[in-house]
């Protein structure tokens, strides 16, 4: 049909086919995927692109913002006085702690100096608020409205009145991520409060939380609390973290199932502190080798 | 073009703008933090199938996989997991394409549907394997819910190409 020399016009060029296409593309998801769950190299892209978006998503939060706004202008009277009388009645009844809080905490210096212990580390705290959950049907993920830019670092701990809620893992200039307790990726070492057991904790998704790895007759109870023990250098030691429910002894695994739940509001939202990061204790000296250098050998952990 | 390939009205021609607006404002909607609330409907992946399947030559694997990205981005997720979805669903709806515009719109939805609920298929085998926890059979609500939309969204998006039905009583064709 075409004269020689003349290529007919191009009216049916389309690029490649679409099966071409699809194996390109699809090999670049792979290979996004791998790169992000091995090797967590793309933190980067992720910090551009979201300080991109930030605006359209601040836009697609201010309807949310202000519904809540409104929901609060129009919660009863009532109701705010119950949680006035409630606030007040709490008040009263840690009075008597706060009151002797200072004394205690000289005492306990003094005490700590006659000892000859490494005194506690004062903790630091930023106020944030939670913003909304993250919409990630797979994780339990909260956003805070605090980031790089408040001094706020991954790997820092997050509590609430009440107890842990969970760790920033993620941090942008002017928000941050929170990976709640309940993660299934979240674990938190603990101990029993009552028996001094040191335990990992991890999240169990839905909700709850289980103590991993203690053997079928550990000295657990239902009803035990569970307090950072403080030995990862991210947590501080004492803050408490959740409450044991139910314990499944089966003889025929080693381990006992433990289910606890979490004492924090930790799937509520409100007013959170972020703890400053805490610096891991030197190593003691003996344990050096001669002529190694101070900083080896020790390491923060995460997570 | 037609509505459906069965109707006798003529569209005019589509605007690339207006195609890059609704995806935009599809966007937004879904970052909306609903949390978990089951049975919200994924905006991006209703309107990238509504355009792959009546524009199959303008919206393809390639905006699929930017709007995957950011998508992956701005909710956290795992990065590569809303974009491979929504790559596989775009490939599947212009394949598609020639078949599903044959149908009224029901028909259509109800071709919509298991691509849709294929998608998040795609997403949930991806995070089962990255380690995430399961959502709960109430998750795949959006996908039902998306494909009841596609009834109003046909008539949403394909609202600036309508032109006013002219009867020439000469010519009655």
């Amino acid at each position: 049909m075409s004269v020689v020399g003349h290529a007919p016009p191009p009216f049916f060029k389309r690029g490649p086919a679409p099966l071409a296409r699809l194996v390109f593309f699809v090999t670049v998801c792979l290979v996004l995927l791998v790169t992000d769950l091995r090797f967590h190299t793309l933190e980067w892209a992720r910090v551009v692109v979201a300080t991109v978006v930030w605006p359209l998503q601040r836009a697609a939060y201010a309807p949310v913002e202000a519904a809540g706004g409104l929901g609060q202008y129009l919660s009863s009277l009532a109701t705010l006085q119950g949680e006035n009388a409630d606030l007040r009645r709490r008040q009263l009844a840690t009075a008597n702690q706060l009151l002797r809080q200072d004394h205690l905490e000289q005492e306990n210096q003094r005490l700590r100096a006659l000892l000859d212990m490494k005194a506690r580390q004062p903790a630091e705290g930023r106020v944030a608020e939670v913003l909304y959950a993250a919409r990630d049907p797979f994780a339990r993920r909260v956003v805070i409205d605090k980031g790089t830019q408040d001094g706020i670092a991954a790997g820092q701990a997050v509590i609430d009145d009440v107890g842990v809620v969970g760790q920033v893992t993620r941090v942008f200039p002017l928000m941050s991520e929170v990976t709640l307790l309940t993660d299934k990726d979240q674990a938190i070492p603990v101990q029993v409060q009552r028996s001094g057991l040191r335990a990992v904790l991890a999240g169990a998704g839905a909700g709850s939380l289980e103590l991993k790895f203690l053997a079928a007759n550990a000295e657990v109870e239902p009803g035990d609390i569970l307090v950072t023990s403080g030995l990862d250098g991210v947590y501080l030691p004492g803050l408490p973290v959740a409450r044991v429910v139910r314990i499944d002894r089966d003889q025929s695994f080693s381990f006992a199932r433990i289910h606890c739940a979490p004492l924090a509001g930790v799937e509520r939202h409100g007013h959170v502190l972020v703890l400053g990061g805490r610096i891991a204790p030197p190593a003691p000296e003996e344990a050096r080798e001669p002529g190694e250098k101070a900083g080896k050998g020790r390491r923060i952990k995460r997570k | 073009m037609q509505p459906t390939h069965s109707s006798r009205r003529i569209l005019l021609p589509v605007k690339s703008w207006f195609i890059a607006l609704s995806l935009a404002s599809a966007l937004l909607l879904n970052l909306v933090p609903l949390g978990r609330l089951p049975g919200v409907p994924d905006w991006v992946a209703l309107s990238l199938a509504f355009w792959c399947v009546h524009q199959p030559l303008k919206v393809g694997m390639g905006a699929a996989f930017f709007l995957g990205l950011i998508m992956d981005v701005a909710l956290g997720t795992l990065m590569g997991q809303h974009a491979l979805a929504y790559v596989l669903l775009a490939f599947a709806a212009a394949g598609w394409s020639r078949r599903i515009l044959w149908f009224p719109l029901a028909q259509q939805a109800l071709h919509v549907l298991p691509m849709l609920l294929a998608m998040q298929l795609v997403m949930l085998a991806t995070r089962m394997l990255a380690g995430g926890e399961f959502p709960g059979v109430l998750w795949f609500l959006s996908s039902f819910s998306a494909a009841a939309l596609w009834y109003p969204a046909t008539y949403v998006l394909l609202l600036p190409q309508f032109q006013p039905v002219e009867r020439d009583e000469n010519r009655p064709i």
